[in-house]
């Protein structure tokens, strides 16, 4: 009997199948075509303090194998998010939630943190450390260790939740920001957010998108995201979420060997609305077929 | 909203670049006018949001521009192929405010959801005046269709090669109970001004997933961020911030 349960800084889930933050919005879609209790958890659409309309049309733009976004954070703010979508999930999901929260400043990271710490149906918070930093000349706070270590010690003294902070693939050295995010105290580290390209419109010679650059998901990203976590798993020793292109039960595994304890699926619930729960119940026919009891057993197996 | 495989019957062109897909498969639940599909095509990543043109219970019209990757390989499908189409996807227009004459508007590849629309609406006993408008004569679609319904249709081309010269939003009936729009967003915002009477009016957007979960579609509106699938296509003329 395939055991797929696994504990996740503290939490255990049902299994290690977890919808990527922006490609699930807070459930409701998806509510409407299955179950969503099937899940091990998901991660919310990225919240910030204040509602945020988010980039003008087109934000979507496709490539070979994947898709490049660039929808600017678009959601209610925390507070609608408190008064109106968990009240929801407490009644239709029931299990602890993802909570994906996002910033345009330490402060601004605190307080959003500082709220949810509140919702007894937040199970986790996971940190999008890839903002801009308004105060930092634009910077994001994801591509230095000082501005990743900032936004982690300080979510960390306003909540006892665990506290996942999510990597940017966009930097010169992924572990060494990986490591900077664990000595500030985080919980656990997901990665790889979505890696940043470009398409141009042959025809008037413009940038599709209108932000010009977008976020690359997809298929086409999984070696980049599998090498990542690979390396941070070798130099870290708190969980890793792993994503980045995963589509299918055997790449759950692949990512799981390279080091990730439990998997984000992100663009692939876009283009096939019925892809986590399919995965989930393809997990142990092949788990089974390679020879795995338990999951549990092979993160980082693929490491000597 | 399901994810169901269609067989393709005929794959024709009907006009410039302008295809006519006639599918065969579960279509109830396309039936609504003015919904769309998401088109699931090998190869490529993301699918491709077509409106329907028309539906029965067991088949699908499309009617589409080739305009890219994803319309250059569904010009390419023979009979026999099979598609994955994701249905049920958009709002639709809602027929129930058309009273007794409607005017029904369309540009281009606009033209296309209005048939099902104008067949929808004969069928309740309402005769649509249909007003379309294309480049050119070499563009004209549906001409004959829209009249075998009953419907009192107008044709306008940009060089007068086909009916009267000029836009289609130029000679729209000034009596018309409702207007119903589909085009590009000049056309829309002409249509809008030159009919006496409220509207719908139906967007066209680039989209990821076309269910509401990406927010890559979004338009801003009087009553905030609506989602241009799963809020729209359609929305009402009170809403839109016109431009």
């Amino acid at each position: 009997m395939a055991v797929m349960k696994i504990n996740l800084c503290g939490i255990e889930i049902e299994n290690p199948i977890i919808p990527a933050s922006g490609t699930y919005g807070y459930g409701k879609e998806f509510h409407e075509l299955y179950d969503i209790n099937c899940l091990g958890t998901f991660s919310f659409k990225g919240t910030t303090l204040s509602p945020r309309a988010g980039n003008p049309l087109p934000r979507i733009a496709e490539c070979d194998g994947g898709m490049l976004n660039a929808v600017g954070l678009q959601n209610p703010g925390v507070e609608k998010v408190i008064s109106e979508e968990l009240p929801w999930l407490r009644e239709h999901f029931h299990k602890p939630v993802m909570a994906n929260v996002s910033g345009f400043s330490v402060d601004e990271y605190v307080r959003v943190c500082e709220l949810l710490d509140k919702e007894d149906n937040v199970g986790w918070l996971e940190v999008n450390i890839s903002c801009p930093n308004v105060h930092g000349g634009g910077m994001s706070f994801g591509t230095t260790c000082e501005g990743a270590a900032a936004v982690t010690s300080a979510v960390k003294k306003v909540t006892k939740k665990p506290v996942i902070v999510k990597l940017s693939p966009n930097v010169t050295d992924i572990v060494s920001i990986a490591k900077a995010c664990e000595d500030a105290g985080a919980d656990g580290l997901s990665l790889i957010n979505t890696l940043m390209g470009m398409r141009i419109d042959i025809k008037n010679r413009r940038p599709i998108i209108k932000n010009k650059t977008g976020g690359v998901s997809g298929g086409c990203i999984f070696p980049v995201a599998v090498r990542m976590v690979y390396q941070v798993y070798e130099n870290v020793k708190i969980p890793i979420v792993g994503m980045g292109g995963i589509g299918s039960a055997e790449d759950v595994i692949e990512m799981m060997l390279a080091g990730a304890t439990a998997v984000q699926v992100g663009a692939k619930n876009l283009v096939d609305p019925w892809a986590c729960p399919k995965i989930i119940k393809d997990l142990p026919r092949v788990m089974d077929a390679l020879g795995i009891q338990n999951l549990t057993d092979i993160i980082g197996g693929a490491h000597q | 909203m399901k994810d169901t495989l269609f067989t393709v019957k005929t794959n024709r062109e009907i006009a410039r670049d302008t295809y006519e897909m006639a599918l065969s498969g579960d279509a109830a639940d396309c039936m609504r006018p003015g919904s769309f599909v998401n088109v699931h095509l090998e190869s490529l990543y993301l699918r491709r949001p077509i409106s329907v043109c028309s539906a029965d219970e067991n088949s699908l019209i499309l009617v589409y521009k080739v305009v890219g990757k994803g319309t250059e390989k569904m010009k390419n499908m023979v009979p026999g192929d099979c598609v994955y189409c994701l249905t049920d996807l958009g709002n639709g227009f809602d027929t129930s405010k058309s009273g007794e004459k409607p005017v029904l508007v369309g540009g281009g590849s606009g033209v296309a959801p209005l048939f099902g629309l104008a067949k929808n609406l004969v069928k309740k006993g309402v005769k649509p005046v249909v007003a379309l408008g294309f480049r050119s004569e070499k563009d004209v679609y549906y001409a004959e269709e829209f009249k075998s319904l009953g419907c009192e249709v107008m044709i306008s081309t940009e060089d007068g090669s086909y009916g009267i010269k000029g836009f289609v939003t130029d000679h729209l009936p000034k009596d018309a109970t409702f207007l119903y729009a589909c085009g590009p967003m000049p056309m829309l915002n002409a249509a809008r001004k030159n009919v006496f009477c409220a509207g719908e009016y139906s967007f066209e957007a680039r989209m990821a997933c076309g269910f509401g979960a990406c927010m890559g579609c979004s338009m801003e509106t009087k009553i905030g961020l609506k989602r241009v699938c799963k809020d729209g296509p359609v929305f009402d003329g009170e809403v839109i911030v016109w431009p």
